[in-house]
């Protein structure tokens, strides 16, 4: 466990490397990238060997950071942390492959993206609140810098509206911590200093406090309809920066209302959990209905992640002991599939083909020309749907077991995002990869429409980040133990439990 | 406690094993991935018979191994496997079947360049298929179906490249996932009520007494039983599954898969696991039955949906031109017959049927696909005809089909599971409604089937592609005859004079009967069998279609009767017009709210962030600044002045040197002179 912190000072250690190996070389960055990104996830996979779950944060390192405000710089971890990190290790692993072909300015890339990973690690490993929200600060500015860097398509707007909208949702989460850290005559910042010194205000000044936390972290999650900058930005992020961002990043909103939102006040969240309840089913019809009309293929990918957000947010509103360990095991689910749908979209065939309209895809026998491609986004497709074998399955099962538990209803509409997911994915899979209708002709003759289009063969950095990904969601499909047992005893901890307890009638 | 039931999970893990080869076999790998394939469905058939033998030792027990999956909050998810009379039964007919089917796939699919991906979703599906039958859990149940579902949109969209295929493969998906969504929501809820989703579970099992009895007196709002609200969301999926009307409009569509795919899937076993779900859950399904004062019952609805979907499917048949066409809404009537004979209680008649329609289907299916094979994909049947002299293996067998299917008397296995299901019908006690729809369904299916036989086989070629047709290789004909002769056995093991299989499925010694009583309505069945028979038969058989182009008689005779079945009752397009308009306008409502309001609103904040910045910037400049700026823009103009006396030229400061020069002397001279 002691390992834990290590993974965000490799990371940190390995941005700065990685801006001095690309002086030398791309080659040299990329190395570094990949041996820190892998070596921090074997560190988290470490840690889990010798994690026994319980339902207390376990300390990692507490030491006084601001003295005269209280603030301590306390990293700890338990089951739910354990496993984001865990995620995060494996997407920035997933990433570094993905991003093997990034010739320009390499060393400064990399540079970003592993600051960008050591945030989020920082925010998983937090159990102070101020500490958590200067790591989700440090996360959110290289991700500015990555897609108007390195992005595509509209990528100064994209990166603009990203940046606008998560500093907006962490102003509005700082203004909230802050009230309640001022209610507390200055003690500190940790969750159950604030928690205390929030029940001492009044119902109203709580239900206050609570919506600033909440939907500021519930906007980087992409609740609907403060979704809107999800889309454009995964469109305009570069391959990793997606993966990172759909992946990983929406999860540090998540874990931000489940970690700090709900215990700060269960006052609050008790009174505003019916209208996030609808507005997670709402978002996953919805932005499932969006993806369904749209002609950029990431595009698609984008909306649909909004859509399997909002099985999270319902699982965190629902707030009983199966909906919300069940909330966690898709955050690590979605992490894992939206990175492999992303690594398909952006790398393998945007790299390739440069272009991502799926008029234009349709006109190439893409499933002749990447054969690899189309077997791992049909993989990935099947995944999202949330077909059994794969990760999705076990996760939206428990949270619409808990749903129905708590209001049919909920359970009911997010079902139907189910079949909405279908025919979007569906539709995306046959339209990109299967949608030219060239018939295919005798053995020994000439395919004169396969000699005019030749792309570069899939590399082995490619098929090696795929098949970590596929081989992730099918394990935790088939045994979603592995991760539950982890996540149930964390739900626990008397902090959750006083939440859970104010979400249930 | 038999512990040989753990071994059960063998049955569907050697085929997945065997998908798994085909998976990762390379394309040329054809041997491979077919041997794994076969070798996989042989061994699935090995120990299915085993399995068999196990459960008829002692048919009333429910033989189940049951185990932990994953930990869910306040308690786990269990799933099971599950042995039984009922499933032993249908585990060898699916292996075998299916093994039959496989071996016919080797000629069928011989051409084709993505053979061994073939093998792979065959064995993909019959894996997910077992798995369906052998579970002891609704949820590992649901597990399989999902992949069922899943493996018929790989195989129906396997010859992609064909925009029909395409799109017949997603519209299978969907539709059978709508019915799905029923499904998934019953089992929530069922686990929510109950805490389990095992079937049988030491007394605690969803389908044991006292689990039951909680569920039936449990009521909801308008005096519905739980069970009976939980029957009807789980009796959702079994009617997307089995193509129950209003969701059969997958099943005729998914003909655009490779044939055999048609017959394995599409008339002998998934479609089949509707029928097997409604009547492994049939102690659920009835538990309102003694509920007299319930709105509605689940049975009832069961019987009234297979009673239209029976005669619906009949009817559409009559009017298509499709070889496969046929099959398929004749498949979808039987369907319903199964269904039918759920809901007026006799889930062993339903069962009896499904065995002997499984084998007769797929016979007619494969006798179809050899058909198609030898006349170079030709499917229409208009442009058939004079196959019996060049086929004459494909011909017996198919013919052999077609009766049994019909239900022509005493010899051939559909006489008796039809006659079962009639039987039951005349005795349900609520109405005679289902009873009149099985019987006109009964002309319908000798009609049309007589129909196909005339078409196909007898006559004169009317095509090139019929002329030169020409027997399939052995590959393909030894599958048919072993179902033949399984179209023929397989009725004498539930007659009334011998009900061997009643007795066995229902755990109980079911009296014989003599074949007289009840002999009123077996003799109405057969004068209806021979009626439609003889009307196919002066119709079609008579004076036999000339030109591929000649007219259909019952076009003309009734015209419009028939181009609206033809139309397939016109459903296809109603559904188009209103729910996929209705899911059309939705989306496209969705991205204008996403473009126009959400995104407008950003838009707007941002422009009224502009605003306000240009307004501060007024106010700044005009404003604020002005003060400060003119007397900055003073003391510049002084500056500017004095600037103005420094030019940096030499002249003008020898000038001014010169001018000063002159008045300091003038000052002088002028002063001096006082």
């Amino acid at each position: 466990m002691s390992l834990l912190p290590w993974t965000l000072y490799l990371s940190a250690a390995g941005a700065l490397l990685a801006l001095a190996g690309g002086m030398r070389s791309a080659r040299t960055a990329r190395w570094i990238a990949l041996v820190t990104a892998a070596g921090a996830w074997v560190l988290t996979l470490l840690a889990a060997t010798r994690f026994v779950p319980g339902p207390r944060l376990q300390t990692l390192v507490d030491a006084p950071w601001i003295p005269a405000m209280g603030v301590r710089y306390h990293l700890a971890a338990d089951g739910i942390s354990l496993t984001l990190l865990v995620l995060t290790g494996l997407a920035a692993t997933a990433g570094v492959l993905f991003s093997w072909n990034i010739e320009e300015r390499t060393g400064e890339f990399f540079a970003l993206f592993l600051t960008l990973v050591a945030g989020v690690y920082g925010v998983f490993l937090s159990a102070d609140a101020l500490v958590l929200f200067v790591f989700y600060e440090v996360a959110i500015v290289p991700k500015y810098f990555l897609i108007a860097g390195w992005g595509s398509t509209n990528r100064e707007y994209g990166a603009m509206k990203l940046a606008l909208y998560s500093f907006a949702g962490s102003s509005m989460v700082l203004a909230g911590l802050l009230w309640a850290y001022a209610a507390g005559g200055g003690h500190g910042f940790g969750f159950e200093d604030l928690a205390q010194a929030t029940a001492a205000l009044s119902r109203h000044q709580q239900i206050a406090i609570f919506a600033l936390v909440f939907f500021g972290f519930a906007t980087l999650a992409g609740i609907f309809p403060l979704h809107t900058w999800a889309p454009t930005g995964h469109v305009a992020a570069p391959t990793a920066a997606s993966m990172l961002l759909a992946g990983v990043v929406m999860k540090l909103g998540a874990y931000g209302c489940l970690r700090v939102a709900l215990p700060l006040s269960p006052v609050g969240f008790a009174y505003w959990q019916a209208p996030i309840a609808w507005l997670a089913v709402i978002g996953i019809v919805y932005a499932g209905l969006v993806a369904l009309m749209q002609e950029d293929l990431k595009f698609v990918i984008g909306y649909s992640s909004v859509s399997h957000m909002g099985f999270v947010l319902l699982g965190i509103a629902v707030a009983n002991a199966q909906a919300v360990s069940g909330a966690v095991l898709q955050m690590f689910s979605h992490g894992v599939i939206a990175g492999l749908l992303f690594a398909v979209v952006g790398r393998m065939v945007y790299d390739r083909t440069h272009t991502r309209k799926l008029a234009d895809l349709r006109a190439m026998p893409l499933h002749r020309l990447l054969p690899f491609a189309a077997a791992v986004f049909v993989v990935a497709g099947v995944a999202s749907m949330g077909l059994p074998g794969f990760s999705g399955f076990p996760a939206e099962l428990t949270i619409l077991i808990g749903a129905w538990k708590r209001a049919p209803a909920w359970a009911a509409v997010a079902a139907l995002g189910v079949l909405v997911a279908a025919a979007f994915t569906l539709r995306a899979i046959q339209l990109s990869f299967f949608g030219s209708v060239e018939q295919p002709q005798p053995p020994g003759s000439d395919r004169p429409a396969d000699h005019a289009l030749h792309f570069a063969p899939i590399t082995v950095a490619e098929k090696a980040g795929a098949l970590l990904l596929v081989a992730a969601t099918v394990l935790i499909g088939l045994n979603p133990d592995l991760l539950l047992n982890w996540i149930n005893p964390a739900l626990q901890s008397p902090l959750l439990q006083a939440a859970l307890k104010a979400g249930t009638p | 406690m038999e512990p040989r039931v753990a071994y059960l999970w063998l049955i569907p893990a050697l085929p997945l094993l065997a998908a798994g080869v085909g998976c990762v076999a390379p394309r040329n790998g054809r041997r491979l991935a077919a041997g794994a394939a076969i070798a996989a469905m042989l061994g699935a058939l090995v120990l299915s018979c085993f399995a068999l033998h196990l459960a008829l030792a002692d048919p009333s027990a429910h033989l189940v191994y049951n185990f932990r999956w994953f930990d869910l909050g306040n308690g786990a998810v269990r799933l099971g496997l599950l042995l039984d009379p009922l499933n032993g039964l249908m585990c060898v007919m699916v292996s075998l079947v299916g093994l039959l089917i496989f071996i016919f796939s080797l000629g069928y699919m011989d051409a084709d360049e993505n053979f061994t991906r073939f093998f792979c979703f065959l064995s993909l599906f019959a894996a997910a298929m077992l798995c369906v039958v052998v579970a002891n859990s609704l949820l590992l149940l649901f597990i399989g179906w999902e992949l069922v579902g899943l493996a018929s949109y790989l195989l129906i969209g396997f010859w992609f490249h064909r925009p029909a295929a395409a799109a017949a493969a997603k519209k299978a998906f969907i539709t059978t996932r709508i019915g799905d969504l029923g499904f998934l929501l019953g089992l929530v809820w069922l686990y929510d009520t109950t805490g389990s989703l095992l079937l049988y579970d030491g007394g605690n099992g969803v389908l044991e007494s006292h689990v039951l009895g909680d569920l039936a007196t449990q009521v909801l709002a308008g005096g519905l039983a739980a069970s009976t609200a939980i029957g009807l969301l789980i009796f959702c999926g079994a009617v997307g599954k089995s193509g129950q009307f209003p969701l059969h409009v997958w099943l005729p569509d998914a003909m655009e898969g490779p044939t055999p795919v048609s017959a394995l899937i599409h008339a002998a076993t998934m479609v089949a696991a509707g029928v097997f779900l409604m009547a492994r859950i049939f102690p659920l399904a009835a538990a309102d039955q003694g509920l007299a004062a319930a709105p509605v019952h689940v049975l009832t609805v069961v019987a009234g949906i297979g009673a239209v979907t029976a005669l619906m499917g009949a009817a559409i048949a009559v009017a298509q031109h499709d070889l496969k066409r046929i099959l398929a809404f004749s498949t979808v009537s039987q369907l319903g017959y199964m269904m039918l004979a759920l809901g007026v209680g006799s889930w062993v008649a339903a069962i009896f049927h499904l065995l002997t329609h499984a084998f007769f289907k797929a016979l007619l299916f494969l006798g179809a696909g050899s058909v198609i094979h030898a006349a170079h994909h030709e499917q229409d049947i208009r442009n058939l005809g004079g196959l019996r002299s060049p086929m004459r293996a494909t011909y017996a067998t198919f013919s052999v089909g077609m009766m049994a299917l019909t239900g022509v008397p005493f010899v051939f296995s559909g006489f008796w599971s039809k006659e079962a299901i009639l039987h039951a019908a005349s005795e349900w006690n609520v109405s005679h409604l289902p009873l009149y729809a099985g019987l006109a369904g009964v002309v319908l299916t000798a009609f049309y089937m007589t129909r196909l036989l005339c078409e196909v086989f007898w006559g004169a070629p009317r095509s090139p592609a019929a002329a030169h047709a020409h027997e399939s290789p052995a590959v393909m004909t030894v599958p048919l005859v072993v179902l033949a002769v399984g179209a023929v056995a397989l009725g004498f093991l539930g007659t009334p004079a011998w009900p061997w299989l009643q007795s066995q499925l229902t755990g109980e010694a079911v009296p014989a009967h003599s074949l007289l009583e009840g002999g009123g309505l077996m003799a109405l069945s057969i004068v209806l069998v021979a009626t439609g028979l003889g009307a196919g038969w002066a119709l079609y058989g008579r004076r036999l279609r000339a030109t591929a182009g000649a007219d259909d008689p019952l076009a003309a005779a009734a015209p419009r009767l028939f181009a609206f079945l033809g139309a397939r009752m016109k459903l296809d397009e109603l559904y188009a017009a209103t729910v996929g308009r209705l899911n059309t306008f939705a989306a496209a409502l969705a991205v204008i709210l996403d473009r126009w309001v959400w995104g407008g609103a950003v838009g707007f904040l941002a422009r009224f962030g502009e605003f306000t910045g240009s307004v501060n910037r007024g106010v700044d400049e005009g404003g604020l600044n002005a003060g400060f700026d003119s007397i900055s823009e003073r003391i510049r103009g002084a500056g500017r002045a004095y600037s103005r006396a420094q030019t940096g030229e030499t002249h003008g400061y020898l000038r001014a040197l010169a001018v000063a020069f002159v008045v300091l002397a003038l000052l002088a001279l002028l002063g001096g002179g006082q």
